[in-house]
């Protein structure tokens, strides 16, 4: 019995609809049907397997211009994480001034990513 | 105890009061909502009509044609904006020329000056884009327009520099009259009063019949939908623009409003006593006042379109005002079924409430100190550029445009947050001064003003209400 | 009176770009007027990645992005007024602004380039019934208030409209703590980027509704609840389709409109479809000496296109001010054909075309496998094959000068092929 998956392919305006089949005996385990180019199969299999996601947000600033700082990870991290991860990042309060692309956090929750500045930020 | 306690703060409870502060008695407005104004006052035409329409012997009649005439001194001593454009009650068939004729007549018997039957083509130099097929029309030049939450909001203000008191968030629950006091029971306090003028409009009855033995007069909503269009449709008519008027009421018109805009509607819709909170706007009930609109012009830029609001009438039952004392309870005034033209009769009732208390007292003393001057609000729209200059040299405030789409500076709203009867929430700046009025309606302003009214209010940004008590913009901080 | 030869009114991201080409073309003396606290527009506000694929081959936030424009214009040394509100311009170019420290300003700019951006389409315009309550706000006005002030403007949102900011809201909500219980869509498919359906609306189990709408709005003091029907093909709620949801907050995400008060102050034509101004090959307006790019003319779905159209705007109205910008020849007029709702610029005069001249155009529909086709009156020009177009996506086409004909014309564009769906123009 195969299991199918549905899932619409975002790495380009494309947004080719493809079908992910179970196959043990596929190169990596599906078979991913729809696609119009490479770069979908890889999309497929990543979503289904291990999905991440970039997480944009805010941090508390202290004596900040404004009293939020935009921040985001430095690269993506597990997608089962984010709430948590937005949890660790809440519990942040960052002084001003800061520039952009200063750590905020370092390798958040272990997953190699950081939290960094998106933007300076003069104090108040 | 105070001497007289009136209980509505719409445009009929503001004007009542002010006119009783010109004497030494002890006057507090009480207003069930969290500011001035927030019944019929906020949602209707802006009218003050000329006055020809009602029926000469009646209060309406009367008091239409008295107060249209008090019009323009009553506002320039608030700085209330008031402008006499002139109606036209456009006739399109044999029964409308008959209909104006009788109008005609009418306003004679009541004195409205300057009424005139126009023809056609004198109809069409005046409102081009009404429909072809005019046959001729009444044309009134002392019907006008104003903005009536400002009257109201200028009358409490008046009212309480002379030494009226206002309270905001008292809901009249209960009262009680014993030995020539009454007892008025809100949630949260009781006042006392000698006399008590009930203004409470849709309410009227339901206040009324808390101390009555009998209920003498039933008021039923009656709900009236508009659209208002973006000024730039400014100069699509000059002037009030009435169909004939039919059994439900004069008509759904089109009217100039003295910001610029152009105001359409209302329907009319007699709603059940149960409903004196329906504001809602409804789909249909639009859908009529733009199907009844197109039989005076097709043209309409209902594109334009920035909002949609919803008004109640309160409806008598016997059809004219009540202005009068309560048959069975002494001491108690009513001023009830002030539906149109209650707006144009404002000052006129007003001053013959006043009459009919002072009246019914002893040794009322006239203030000497009196100050019938409410000091206009600064538009920064309508200065010149030097007196702009002048201006923000003296409160640099005055420089920093909060509200894009009506050029409104932050200096003008501190201002409109201090006064007397001042404004406390974003719907009280906006009736005030305009921000969230115009067409982003309040999408830029919104954030501005909520910060600038919790910096001048000394409370925190999440206190600050949309309108109503439990109205909070926000719900709290991010990551709290 | 000041004296600036070139004003730049609004100074988000094409106010920027369009100032920092203006001084590399050669024009020294330039004032960037912002109303705001702080340059970057509504960049400041979209902390979300997704900025700058095109211009710096990197996915940036918005401040990020923008932080890069101003830090190159501070480089440059361009002078900028911050929370200073242009009042007034003219078609003689004299811009009266007004601010706190300096008063009320009037400046005779040599240029003016108009960037001002756009505005919410609100409640109000699209007269959604019910009443008034609290927690009724639009979507940029919600994400303000989050990323910026710090606070949350509702717990439980229901969000009308599938545009991207109406999609992004739906997951910042979420991430801070908010439940969105839908978002209501009235066309038949999203006007958002894929992307953005899975990873704002899919990652969160939040339903999308198309072909709904928001029919009415309950509450007295706050929103309680709202109505959500499903609409027919000419986009009216369906009765006995309403389905109720229990909510404190309805965002709305209903369309955006260029701001064009000032333009029109300038006596200056604006286009009924774009809602903006009728503009040449060089971005410049009807009035001469008058440019305008980025979201004032046509609202954009990429940064990266704005910073491509008002770098166009900033070099044309140096050469303008330093008298190299040509006036004769022959000028072509671009019309929207079938399948295209519309394109920008609307003028196009050969002579100041050095390479080529990119057209920017909205299709009307979702096409797959469509082809571009160009004509110069009867006479085809230019074909494009596209594999996909939709009216969320802004599409950019590059005409060679060598295509234009050496006369007057009308160039239209149409788009043949495959439709999947439809869209009417409301």
């Amino acid at each position: 019995m195969k299991k199918h998956h549905e899932l619409v392919c975002i790495v380009c305006p494309m947004g080719c609809r493809l079908t992910l089949t179970k196959d043990d005996h596929a190169p990596k385990g599906y078979v991913v049907e729809g696609n119009v180019c490479k770069r979908g199969v890889d999309y497929a299999i990543k979503e289904m397997t291990s999905p991440t996601r970039m997480l944009p947000t805010t941090v508390k600033i202290k004596d900040g211009f404004i009293s939020r700082l935009p921040v985001r990870t430095t690269v993506a991290i597990p997608k089962e994480l984010i709430f948590k991860a937005m949890d660790e990042i809440n519990k942040v309060e960052v002084d001003a001034p800061v520039k952009c692309g200063d750590i905020i956090i370092s390798n958040l929750l272990g997953t190699g990513s950081d939290i960094i500045a998106t933007r300076s930020m003069k104090r108040r | 105890m105070y001497d007289i306690a009136v209980i509505g703060a719409g445009v009929i409870g503001t004007a009542v009061a002010r006119e009783l502060s010109r004497y030494n008695l002890s006057v507090v407005i009480l207003e069930r909502d969290n500011d001035v104004a927030c019944g019929t006052t906020k949602a209707n035409s802006a009218i003050v009509h000329a006055g020809y329409d009602a029926a000469a012997d009646s209060m309406k009649g009367i008091m239409n044609a008295k107060g249209n005439a008090m019009y323009g001194d009553v506002c320039n001593e608030l700085n209330v904006p008031f402008e006499r454009i002139g109606s036209l009650v456009v006739a399109f068939t044999e029964e409308d020329l008959e209909t104006i004729q009788g109008l005609y007549e009418n306003g004679i018997k009541l004195g409205i000056p300057g009424i005139e039957i126009i023809d056609s083509k004198a109809v069409y130099e005046k409102e081009p884009n009404l429909n072809p097929g005019v046959r001729g029309a009444l044309y009134a030049p002392s019907a006008g327009i104003t903005e009536p939450w400002e009257l109201a909001i200028a009358y409490a203000e008046n009212a309480i520099t002379n030494g009226a008191e206002l309270k905001l968030n008292f809901e009249v629950k209960e009262i009680k009259e014993s030995k020539d006091v009454f007892e008025i029971v809100s949630d949260e306090e009781t006042i006392k009063a000698r006399r008590v003028i009930n203004c409470a409009g849709v309410y009227a009855d339901a206040i009324h019949n808390m101390v009555a033995a009998e209920p003498e007069f039933k008021i039923h909503p009656r709900r009236g939908q508009y659209f208002l269009l973006d000024k730039t449709t400014e100069g699509f008519v000059n002037h009030v623009v009435f169909p004939c008027p039919s059994k439900l009421g004069k008509g759904t018109l089109v009217v100039p409003t003295v910001d610029g805009n152009i105001l359409v509607g209302p329907d009319s819709q007699d709603l059940g006593m149960d409903y004196k909170e329906a504001l809602e706007t409804t789909v249909d009930r639009l859908d009529y006042v733009r199907e009844m609109v197109s039989a005076l012009t097709t043209k309409v830029p209902f594109r334009e379109k920035i909002t949609e609001f919803s008004g109640l009438r309160a409806e008598p039952d016997g059809g004219d005002f009540i202005i009068d004392w309560s048959k069975t309870v002494k001491g108690f005034y009513n001023v009830a079924g002030i539906k149109s033209p209650g707006l144009s009769s404002a000052p006129a009732i007003a001053e013959y409430v006043m009459e009919a208390v002072i009246e019914s007292l002893e040794n009322v003393e006239i203030k000497k100190d009196f100050d019938p001057i409410r000091p206009a609000r600064i538009k920064m729209e309508h200065l010149s550029d030097e007196e702009k200059q002048i201006l923000i040299e003296k409160d640099p405030r005055y420089g920093r445009i909060i509200c894009r789409c009506e050029m409104i500076s932050e200096g003008e709203i501190v201002d409109a947050i201090h006064r007397e009867a001042g404004g406390r929430t974003i719907n009280g700046i906006k009736r005030r001064v305009r921000p969230g009025a115009g067409r982003c309606q309040g999408g830029f302003c919104g954030p501005r003003v909520l910060e600038i009214l919790a910096r001048e209010l000394n409370i925190a940004p999440t206190e600050i209400e949309h309108e109503g008590k439990n109205s909070k913009v926000l719900v709290g901080e991010t990551k709290a | 009176m000041k004296h600036v030869d070139i004003v730049v009114i609004g100074g988000g991201p094409a106010g920027l770009a369009a100032a920092i080409e203006a001084k590399k073309n050669g024009v020294k003396d330039i004032l960037v007027i912002e109303r705001d606290r702080e340059l970057g527009g509504i960049l400041m506000q979209c902390i979300h990645n997704g900025f700058g694929l095109h211009v710096f081959k990197e996915e940036l936030t918005g401040p990020e992005y923008a932080e890069r424009f101003i830090d190159e214009l501070s480089e440059m040394g361009i002078e900028y007024k911050l929370d200073t509100m242009v009042t007034d311009i003219d078609e003689n170019k004299v811009v009266k602004a007004m601010n706190t420290e300096d008063g009320l300003m009037k400046i005779q700019a040599k240029a003016v380039i108009l960037t001002m951006g756009c505005r919410e389409r609100t409640r109000g315009a699209i007269a959604i019934p019910g009443t008034r309550p609290a927690g009724v706000m639009s979507a940029g006005t919600a994400q303000r208030y989050i990323n910026m002030e710090g606070y949350m403007v509702g717990k439980k949102v229901v969000i009308l409209g599938s545009g991207d900011i109406g999609l992004i809201m739906a997951r910042r909500m979420t991430l801070e703590g908010a439940e969105v219980l839908a978002v209501a869509e009235l066309m038949p498919f999203s006007g958002g980027l894929t992307r953005n359906i899975v990873q704002c609306l899919d990652d969160f189990d939040i339903p999308l509704l198309l072909s709904h709408t928001v029919s009415e709005i309950r509450g007295k003091d706050r929103v309680e609840e709202v109505v959500i029907s499903k609409v027919d093909e000419n986009f009216r709620a369906i009765p006995g389709s309403e389905k109720t949801y229990e909510c404190d907050t309805l965002l709305l995400s209903v369309g955006l409109v260029p701001e064009n008060e000032l333009s029109r102050s300038a006596g200056i034509e604006i286009d009924p479809i774009t809602n903006g101004p009728v503009v040449n090959e060089a971005m410049e307006t009807s009035v001469p000496g008058i440019f305008a790019s980025g979201n004032v003319v046509h609202v954009h779905d990429l940064v990266d296109f704005v910073t491509a159209e008002s770098r166009r705007a900033g070099e044309n109205a140096a050469k303008f001010v330093l008298g190299l910008l040509h006036q004769d020849g022959p000028v072509q007029s671009t019309s929207a054909g079938a399948g295209v709702n519309y394109i920008v610029p609307h003028i196009i005069r050969k002579s100041n075309v050095e390479e080529d001249v990119t057209l920017f155009m909205r299709v009307g529909s979702v096409f797959q496998n469509a082809e571009i086709i160009v004509r110069a009156d009867d006479k085809i020009i230019l074909t494009k094959k596209r594999r996909h177009m939709a009216p969320g996506e802004m599409e950019s086409l590059k005409l060679p000068v060598d295509k234009l004909p050496e006369s007057d014309a009308v160039i239209t564009v149409e788009v043949a092929e495959e439709v999947i769906q439809d869209e009417k123009a409301s």
